[in-house]
């Protein structure tokens, strides 16, 4: 069974067709990247598939069960969790509440409002564990919202694994990093996210050759072509519609 | 390290306060103190748990005398219950019943307030207290029209064997349920749905991502102030004996929102510091003068503008300076402050006492009374010293806030380093 496939989605936003017939199988632990120059609806795609919009037609299904008609947070819950392009956390809480939020649902604790989250061991020293595994340790106790760009993108990645999403989607996590922080953030994301299914989206090259197994080419809303590197690489539609100016 | 002899000894200070002030002549406690500091912590419930929306989970709601009323007309009729045999219920525990009462009615109508976010959730708050204030007009048998509803707190069904005769028994009774609510309400913003409240404020869309419905969380947090805002309106029906239309009116929600907002809503204490502030203005100064609550409505904008975290949050700035050491070397700055302070402040209050004796105060025969001299309201004189006080001292203090501003600028910088 794959992790989540994609059967001719179709998204409409008024008459304009933005997805024209997304079909996608991604298998259990595959690394996953999409690439498409800048308006082919990568960022929609993940939009669809995390439930922030509706599709217009076709269907989404995580681990074999449809999914593309629940809520975003019914579909957090089954275990698909996503990053944002533009950077999205709780400014006005700590580094460390921020974690903390993200690990409390999976943790049970639902809309508990009589456990005093101080007590609650496993889940403060959860959150400390993450902290260490994003190297803000020392940022512990600083308002997210006063983080650098780099560490607010750390954050982020944190945020979206907390959970223990079996199926990580992240987008653009990368963009506007320099190239050590870019480094950094790639060896950041393939620690947290071993042995999860990994859906990317990704404009730096070579970071996409570097990561991917499957590389998923979006032009127009239509997939033009879906393969490993090498395959991707070699393909003239690709070279000629996407790629063409890179090499 | 400081709040935990802080709030033993405000909890003293409000136990001992009204002992202060007895009148061991007349063996009698002094009324005015007893009904203000009443109203006191009556209101420092109402505000806190307004502030579970506005400062706790970014929600502007303009409908909260509405769960603080519905508690109070609810006290009334179980009071006249139990008075008439009806119901065992001991005095002591009718401001949870009053709380009930609010949660109840804050589900009702959370259920669809918190549908919607923004304007949108302001919106249908505003609608649901004019719902409120026309039903409390319309059903007489609950609300009992413009005339509210009385009863008689004497039900003799006490827990202690009180019987609540005494302005005194019923202010430590009011005082145990502040305290009390307040911990509770405290407690709630170190659990998982307080937190997510926060989260839910800072970033509704980002919750949705994690797992949780931001709406739930807003639900429940929606339906828990009601709660609290209750028990606020349960202390006020066993104090006043009168319920009217006036406690779910939309006039106290805004004062529930002033409260909060001068108060400060980003420090859980805040609220408490505004309800405990504005009902001393309310009690001292609508004595002195009619027009008090023209000086809360300036003091609203001004902090909207120039203080927009409230006191508390113009306190909390002061941390980091104080832990340095540094505090004093502000003394001064705020001196050079407050004299063009005054001179604003005068001139304002002399301008609007002025007219306010023009109009109303020539209407109730009254004559203008400042600094132990009548004053004449049509002579020129105390018009022109007015207006050259406000102008000046407005000039003046421009000059003086941006020399303090610079001050404290360095400082801080200093301090960070």
């Amino acid at each position: 069974m794959t992790a989540l496939t994609l059967r001719n989605v179709r998204k409409n936003f008024g008459a304009t067709e933005i997805i024209r017939g997304v079909t996608l199988d991604i298998a259990p632990g595959e690394r996953h990247c999409i690439i498409g120059p800048n308006g082919a609806g990568k960022t929609t795609c993940f939009n669809l598939i995390s439930g922030r919009f509706p599709i217009t037609s076709g269907e989404i299904l995580l681990n074999g069960e449809r999914i593309d008609t629940l809520p975003p947070h019914k579909i957090n819950r089954m275990g698909l969790s996503r990053s944002f392009q533009i950077t999205s956390i709780f400014q006005r809480l700590s580094v460390f509440e921020n974690l903390r939020c993200a690990l409390l649902w999976s943790r049970g604790y639902r809309y508990s409002f009589w456990s005093p989250l101080w007590r609650q061991k496993a889940l403060n020293e959860a959150a400390e564990v993450l902290l260490e595994d994003l190297n803000l340790s020392a940022r512990r106790d600083i308002l997210a919202g006063l983080l650098s760009y780099a560490e607010q993108r750390a954050l982020e990645i944190g945020m979206t694994i907390a959970g223990g999403a079996s199926v990580v989607l992240l987008d653009e996590p990368t963009a506007g990093m320099s190239n050590t922080e870019t480094d950094y953030a790639m060896a950041l994301i393939r620690r947290v996210t071993a042995g999860k299914t990994l859906l990317m989206v990704e404009h730096d090259m070579k970071v996409v050759f570097d990561l991917a197994d499957t590389i998923t080419v979006l032009v127009y809303g239509q997939v033009i072509a879906s393969g490993p590197p090498v395959e991707v690489r070699a393909n003239r539609a690709v070279q000629e519609a996407y790629l063409g100016a890179l090499e | 390290m400081k709040s935990r002899w802080l709030i033993p000894a405000l909890i003293a200070v409000a136990i001992a306060l009204p002992w202060c002030f007895y009148d061991w002549g007349h063996h009698r406690h002094a009324g005015f103190l007893l009904s203000m500091l009443s109203q006191m912590g009556m209101m420092v419930i109402l505000a806190l748990s307004y502030n579970m929306l506005l400062g706790q989970a970014g929600l502007f709601s303009l409908c909260h005398a509405t769960f603080f009323g519905i508690g109070g007309y609810a006290t009334v009729h179980l009071l006249n219950a139990v008075g008439a045999g009806d119901l065992p219920v001991p005095m002591e525990l009718m401001p949870l019943l009053a709380g009930l009462s609010g949660l109840a009615l804050a589900i009702l109508f959370g259920a669809m307030a918190t549908k919607q976010r923004a304007t949108a959730f302001a919106m249908i708050t505003l609608g649901i207290s004019e719902l409120m204030a026309t039903a409390a007009l319309m059903f007489h048998h609950f609300f009992g029209g413009e005339g509210g509803v009385t009863t008689n707190r004497m039900i003799e069904n006490s827990l202690f064997g009180l019987t609540y005769a005494s302005g005194l028994q019923v202010y430590y009774l009011i005082l145990a349920w502040t305290v009390l609510a307040t911990g509770l309400m405290y407690y709630l913003t170190l659990t998982p749905l307080g937190r997510m409240a926060n989260a839910t404020r800072d970033n509704f869309e980002r919750a949705q991502f994690i797992g949780y419905d931001p709406r739930m969380v807003r639900f429940l947090q929606f339906a828990l102030s009601g709660f609290f805002a209750g028990i606020g309106g349960g202390l006020y029906a066993i104090t006043y004996e009168i319920v009217t239309f006036d406690a779910l009116a939309a006039p106290l929600s805004a004062n529930a929102l002033l409260m909060a907002y001068i108060g400060g809503t980003t420090v859980f204490g805040g609220p408490i510091l505004g309800a405990i502030l504005i009902t001393l203005l309310q009690s001292g100064v609508s004595l002195l003068s009619n027009s008090w609550l023209v000086y809360v409505g300036v003091m609203f904008i001004a902090m909207v503008i120039f203080a927009p975290t409230g006191l508390a949050g113009i306190i909390k700035a002061h941390g980091p300076i104080r832990h340095s050491g540094r505090l004093g070397s502000l003394v001064v700055p705020y001196l050079r402050l407050v004299i063009p302070s005054l001179g604003l402040l005068l001139g304002f209050v002399g301008i609007v006492e002025l007219m306010s004796f023009l109009t109303i105060g020539a209407a109730q025969g009254r004559k203008l009374v400042l600094f132990g001299g009548p004053v004449d309201v049509h002579a020129a004189l105390p018009w022109v010293i007015s207006c050259g006080s406000l102008i000046l001292g407005a000039l003046w203090l421009r000059i003086e806030a941006a020399g303090f501003h610079r001050i404290w600028e360095n400082l801080t910088a200093e301090v960070r380093r």
